[in-house]
């Protein structure tokens, strides 16, 4: 049952709950954390079709050796794209989008703090995607220099050039303003009784993810200011001609992109930490190391950023330190997985989507952080790097990791949203064709990479082919599940059983407390928080 | 509550902009750190004349010095060094000649970007004299001749026996435009 306080917010609002009404006033000009929310997951489930799409186009090609179907300049273009697509227009959305939805819900907040800006950010996003897609119409195309954008290759593009750079500083300006809402909000805003060491881990990953946003996201910006003056302002900060030094905006970038990963997977990391412990019916083991992990991470992610780079001709000692700095970030993620899996650990388990989902994440994201350690080995390293073993681990990380965590906070938080139920046959089937596929994609990819095939390559030796098939056929089978997702929650929504406002048996929180689906306007008084609405009321735990 | 998301808000565009600042200051950053944490010589002016006459030149020790001559693939320039390696004694002044055409129907200014490998030897390698200190211009055809005059610094540790000196000359898109320029203005006069 739900609070006092948390049940009479809801008599009140079953009445009248003043959305605004027409399609400008309600989405357009929204400020409501729930419909902005909504907004950025439907952009960002959009974007991955886009991005899966090209991929799609990646695949085909390199189905067989030889070249098929696309010219090797737009197989660049397909691989850039998709990138950017997918990292900037699918996963930092969709972690906005469920960081907006949930935030206020389970720190018993009315709204974000800055309901204005809010609606800046999301509806820069959809502008920021034009600009860049519209490049594939432009004379010359995409830009096709990779997504990392490595001068002198990047800056040979046409216009492109200055359209994707104008593209990424709105993303990044999109991105600045989600971030310090996220902070504002959790800071500023949490219910009396909220403090911060009970506040859900998904809230605490959240704050450290904005942190680590307002700090890289302006490198990047600075990053690429200086590719667009040396293009086309007569600057040399990375024109050898000019004195400049190509190197260093691969150590710029990778200041950037090092966090950047993290603010890929941190978020991730706490809405696993709230649908295993539901589903468990445990409270999560080692909340506080849970929180501290996660600051180390952040923390550690600052100083790792040249693995990525072992290969440029560093001193030994630079790369003796970024191997050893690297490899210690093995130490806070294996305490997370030890911490999940010890919330598992005689649990009374149920197998419901969302926590198949969380599973399937913690094993394979796992896997993927194995190669990563692999890869952080600097002898090794000079033997993986830029092979398809790269491309294996980054996918195990952001496809079974983060994607995989976003499937499954939408499908653990889709009843709290819609009021409905989804069919659990047709979740699992779901999960279980993902997991089938997802692994004959990826998974050979490490034996590519370790037999010495590159990556952004359209053709390639015929020793690569087998195992390239077994890929593409993986590829195939992903492409369908958005559209099984998209089937399985319009179902939901049009035919679902009503939930509940518990809607989990084990789940606590305070966004459980408020009836299904969450009226318009929520908290709008502080709740009266009990110790048992609480996920983590204990943190001795 | 508002004034203190304000507040807040406010707090984060500093920061923010803190590190948009802090991405350029980068630049520098890492050059001190190359040159005072790594040591790696990244100044590649020469060195004075008479620090190094007053180099010792150690007659028991040979060293060798390979000479590495590249183009960007956007240069039309032929680049060559004319012995592919020779042996020093540290402390000598030694002298490598290298060879340029440029093989487009262009004038062309190209500067040399130099590197010594490994780079812990690059603190010890002088140059008193380079093509590569200035912008070096070619005529269409033209070929030439240029001199690198260097030092191999006694101290270079003892494991050190072979350095690589490599040179890769890239077109300075600038100075050739300008160049272009001046012989158009020049054309119509003659």
């Amino acid at each position: 049952m739900a609070t006092h306080a948390a049940g009479h917010h809801a008599d009140h609002h079953d009445d009248h709950d003043h959305k605004p009404q027409g399609f400008m006033n309600r989405w357009v000009f929204t400020t409501n954390h729930k419909d902005i929310g909504t907004l950025y997951l439907v952009f960002a489930f959009i974007m991955f079709c886009i991005g899966g799409a090209m991929s799609g186009v990646i695949r085909a090609e390199l189905m067989t050796p030889g070249l098929q179907f696309v010219e090797p300049y737009f197989f660049n273009q397909m691989t850039t794209l998709h990138a950017l697509v997918m990292i900037f227009g699918g996963v930092m959305p969709a972690f906005v989008g469920l960081g907006n939805w949930m935030i206020p819900l389970q720190i018993g907040a009315p709204d974000m703090a800055l309901p204005r800006m809010n609606n800046w950010s999301f509806w820069i996003m959809p502008f920021a995607f034009t600009v860049l897609l519209l490049t594939l119409f432009l004379p010359g195309g995409a830009p096709a220099g990779g997504w990392t954008l490595y001068p002198p290759l990047s800056l040979q593009g046409g216009s492109s050039v200055a359209f994707a750079i104008f593209a990424i500083h709105m993303m990044g300006i999109s991105s600045i303003m989600g971030a310090i809402n996220i902070i504002a909000t959790i800071l500023n805003m949490r219910a009396p009784g909220m403090t911060l060491h009970k506040m859900p881990l998904f809230v605490w990953t959240w704050l450290i993810t904005a942190f680590l946003l307002i700090a890289v996201m302006p490198v990047l910006a600075g990053a690429i200011t200086m590719l667009l003056t040396d293009k086309f302002f007569g600057t040399s900060f990375f024109n050898a001609a000019g004195g400049g030094d190509p190197v260093m905006f691969q150590h710029i970038f990778w200041f950037f992109g090092h966090p950047e990963v993290y603010i890929m997977i941190l978020p991730a990391f706490g809405v696993v930490s709230e649908i295993i412990p539901t589903f468990a019916r445990k409270p999560l083991f080692g909340y506080q190391a849970m929180v501290y992990a996660t600051a180390s991470i952040a923390f550690l992610s600052f100083i790792v950023w040249a693995h990525h780079m072992f290969t440029v001709g560093m001193p030994l000692g630079g790369e003796l330190f970024f191997m050893y700095a690297t490899m210690l970030i093995a130490v806070p993620t294996g305490v997370k997985v030890f911490n999940w899996v010890s919330t598992m650990w005689k649990g009374s388990m149920t197998f419901e989507t969302p926590m198949l989902w969380a599973v399937g994440f913690v094993i394979l994201f796992t896997i993927g952080g194995f190669s990563g350690l692999m890869l952080a080995i600097v002898p090794a390293d000079f033997q993986y790097h830029d092979t398809y073993f790269v491309v294996a681990h980054f996918h195990y990380v952001l496809v079974t990791g983060a994607l995989f965590s976003i499937i499954a906070a939408v499908y653990f938080w889709w009843p709290k949203w819609t009021g409905k139920m989804y069919s659990e046959k047709w979740g699992k089937f779901h999960f279980w064709w993902t997991i089938v596929f997802v692994n004959l994609l990826f998974f050979p990819q490490h034996f590519l990479g370790l037999a010495g095939m590159p990556r952004r390559i359209p053709d390639y030796n015929v020793a690569f082919a087998d195992w390239n098939l077994i890929s593409s056929l993986g590829a195939f089978g992903m492409l369908l599940t958005p559209i099984f997702m998209f089937l399985i929650l319009w179902h939901s929504k049009k035919h679902g059983a009503t939930a509940t406002a518990q809607v989990w048996e084990g789940a606590h929180g305070l966004e459980w407390t408020v009836p299904s689906p969450a009226p318009h306007h929520t908290f709008t008084e502080p709740p009266v928080i009990r110790a048992q609405d609480l996920a983590h009321g204990d943190p001795t735990h | 509550m508002s004034a203190a998301n304000r507040v807040w808000q406010k707090k984060g565009w500093l920061i923010a902009g803190g590190f948009f600042a802090f991405g350029f200051a980068l630049i520098p950053l890492y050059n001190i750190a190359c040159e005072h944490v790594l040591g790696i010589k990244l100044e590649q002016g020469a060195v004075d004349a008479d620090a190094a006459a007053a180099m010792t030149v150690d007659e028991s020790r040979l060293v060798t010095v390979q000479f590495v001559a590249n183009t960007k693939s956007t240069l039309p320039w032929a680049f060559s060094a004319e012995k592919v390696s020779m042996q020093v004694h540290p402390g000598q002044l030694s002298e490598a000649w290298f060879d340029a055409t440029n093989t487009s129907a262009r004038d062309i200014v190209g500067n040399a970007v130099p590197s010594v490998a490994p780079n812990s030897a690059s603190l010890y390698f002088n140059k008193t004299e380079c093509f590569c200190f200035t912008e070096q211009m070619l005529k269409a055809g033209e070929t030439k001749r240029m001199p690198v005059r260097f030092i191999v610094d006694p101290r270079l540790p003892k494991d050190i026996s072979t350095l690589t000196l490599a040179y890769t000359f890239l077109e300075n898109d600038i100075a050739t435009k300008k160049l272009a320029e001046s012989n158009q203005a020049a054309a119509p006069a003659s």
